[in-house]
């Protein structure tokens, strides 16, 4: 039998409590607690989109929030019609938040490094001012969802327990196929392109493919987190996708620990705890959050949550490293 | 057509550009000769307006409150550059990010602390406040001489990049930076003199519009992605790329959201026409960079050849 790390444990442990939360929840009567677990569930769908190519292609977007919200405003915009199929609204969100990023992406891997986080961050504001000029559709103010999406008799999104699990589900199988996505040959390409793209060519692969088809599978995954965010908020606004809110993403990520397939789930998690605590704690909490996370960067090291609990595994008497 | 219409948007972006082009000049510099990208830049536009604010209200003149922001702005950006940023260089862009992220936070809570949440209103002198009549145009004097200041700044800058020996040092840094500390140039103080001489501009572009908008919290975190545009349209490290894609887009921007819907009713109905144009034209500058990124992915005049990693 392998031995099974401690990180691993502390993980296995973390999804145990994540399934047991509503029951438990629900007996203590503490319903705001499920709604931050919801929401925290929701932006880790986004954050572990955010997590497969930045962590793992190492294409840092600035614009992935833009995604967030073409999720959200597929929800949206039918409901303002009085289309309330989720169906729809799912296949729509899928749909535009790929095409979108086929769109950009094509434009934008052309280039690396420093261009390519400004090129993600202005097609992201590019959207952002686009919904804001829109009146039809609420400008400035966004739209009020009435209903949530339906789903027939088989799932009643409207029930805070159901939104809760088919979030943790999503997630749950985001993080699974990404797994098996990164141990495949598709990820061992985008593995090394981030590393040497050059050798990736000379080696025979068409790297720009393979890093496109990333970068479409990433902003899909996150229209997903859009389309729940949608539902769960009950209501949509350009805001959703200004460019500080990628930003709060990619700091999610670093704090769990980019590259780390776990990492967005604890990550997202200490965000918004933090962002409770502090928030509860003092007036100018944002001050104190902007010196923590210059604190974080230049001291912390990268590594985040995953790198701690991966020295958790190199002391003495754990199993260490495979 | 109505002339004085277009008269009117014309200078209206022109003065967009130059403003632009403040901020962008000294993002372009950053960019270029430090490889460092400065998310937190549009902070120093919004302290230069908030200090400038301040200081009109104490003295009751404009160019003393021009002058102290431009100063103050500097000493800001030489002390962010010797505190955090200069421990950045050797570290890779999502650090940048995120520390420059930060930075922002922590700036617009610091000026929240001491300006309050509303920001602060200049009063514009009575000699600025009139019109201008020339034959039948009738032009706001305050939106001339930003126009002048703008132009006046970009001469200066010109100037300094192309005539002087610190320009030399940063043309030779934006083109190779191994070579200049090889030749025993103080690489930390060119930096550092980049980053606040940057700093300085955005400040200088903060107080010259702040009578017209008021200075408020955040202002600079709006402007700051046109910014970034211009920098990527003309091409990283060019203060000539910045000046020309600043100039272009101000002017896109502006005949775009007054003329789009005259354009588009030629091909479209009235109403498709009035409900399409706002949201065309809040796109046109993110469609013109995606046209220049297909066709030349270094932008229009990039200047940095040699210290792309």
């Amino acid at each position: 039998m392998t031995p099974v790390s401690r990180s691993a444990g502390v993980y296995a442990l973390i999804v145990v409590l994540l399934l047991a939360a509503p029951p438990v929840i629900s007996f203590t009567g503490q319903a705001f607690y499920l709604d931050l677990l919801t929401r925290a569930l929701i932006l880790a769908i986004a954050v572990a989109s955010l997590n497969l190519i930045v962590g793992c292609g190492g294409m840092i977007s600035l614009g992935h929030a833009a995604y967030i919200g073409i999720g959200a405003y597929s929800v949206g915009i039918p409901a303002y019609y009085e289309v309330y199929n989720g169906f729809i609204h799912l296949g729509l969100a899928l749909a535009c938040s790929a095409a979108f990023a086929l769109l950009t992406g094509a434009v934008c891997l052309r280039t690396r490094g420093l261009y390519f986080i400004l090129i993600t961050l202005a097609f992201s504001q590019m959207l952002y001012f686009t919904l804001v000029s829109i009146d039809e559709y609420g400008a400035d103010d966004g739209l009020l969802i009435h209903r949530r999406s339906e789903f027939g008799g088989a799932l009643d999104l409207e029930h805070p327990a159901a939104l809760y699990y088919a979030v943790l589900a999503a997630l749950l199988l985001f993080l699974f196929a990404m797994h098996r996505l990164i141990h495949a040959r598709f990820g061992r390409v985008i593995f090394g392109s981030k590393h040497n793209d050059s050798r990736m060519q000379a080696l025979g692969f068409d790297t720009y493919k393979y890093r496109l088809a990333c970068y479409v599978i990433s902003g899909a995954m996150c229209g997903v987190a859009g389309f729940f965010l949608g539902n769960f908020t009950h209501f949509i606004s350009p805001e959703m996708m200004d460019w500080t809110r990628s930003a709060e993403l990619i700091f999610m990520l670093v704090i769990g620990g980019a590259g780390a397939l776990f990492a967005p789930v604890t990550g997202t998690a200490a965000f918004l705890l933090l962002e409770e605590f502090l928030s509860g704690w003092t007036l100018h909490w944002h001050l104190m959050f902007g010196l923590l996370l210059i604190a974080l960067v230049m001291f912390a090291g990268r590594g985040g949550l995953h790198g701690a609990l991966m020295r958790l595994d190199h002391r003495p008497g754990g199993p260490g490293k495979r | 057509m109505d002339w004085h219409l277009l008269i009117s948007q014309l200078l209206n972006g022109l003065q967009l550009g130059l403003l632009l082009f403040l901020l962008a000049a000294g993002l372009s510099l950053i960019f270029g000769i430090m490889d460092f990208i400065n998310l937190s830049h549009g902070s120093f536009y919004m302290v230069g307006a908030l200090v400038g604010a301040s200081v009109a209200a104490l003295t009751g003149s404009l160019l003393i409150a021009a002058l102290a922001a431009v100063v103050a702005v500097f000493v800001v950006g030489a002390a962010v550059e010797w505190l955090v940023v200069c421990r950045l260089y050797n570290k890779d862009h999502l650090d940048h990010v995120l520390v420059t992220y930060g930075l922002i936070l922590v700036f617009d809570s610091v000026a929240r602390m001491i300006w309050g949440p509303a920001g602060a209103a200049i009063a514009l002198p009575e000699a600025l406040n009139g019109r201008i009549e020339i034959g039948d145009f009738v032009i706001p004097a305050y939106r001339l001489l930003i126009i002048a200041c703008g132009l006046l700044a970009a001469a200066g800058l010109y100037f300094l990049v192309t005539r002087s020996r610190l320009g030399m040092l940063i043309r030779a840094g934006a083109s190779n930076r191994v070579m200049v500390t090889a030749l025993g140039v103080n690489i930390d103080r060119l930096y550092r003199i980049v980053f606040a001489i940057g700093a300085a501009l955005a400040g200088f572009a903060g107080i010259l519009i702040a009578p017209l908008t008021e200075a408020h919290i955040g202002m600079g975190n709006e402007i700051i992605i046109i910014a970034f545009v211009v920098v990527i349209v003309g091409g990283i490290g060019s203060v000539k790329g910045a000046f020309y894609a600043a100039l272009l887009i101000g002017f896109i921007d502006t005949l775009g959201r007054s003329y789009l819907d005259d354009v588009l009713k030629l091909f479209l109905s009235n109403q498709s026409a009035e409900t399409a144009a706002p949201a065309l034209s809040a796109m046109l500058v993110y469609i013109l960079m995606a046209g220049v990124l297909v066709c030349k992915p270094q932008g229009l005049f990039s200047a940095a050849g040699f210290n792309r990693r």
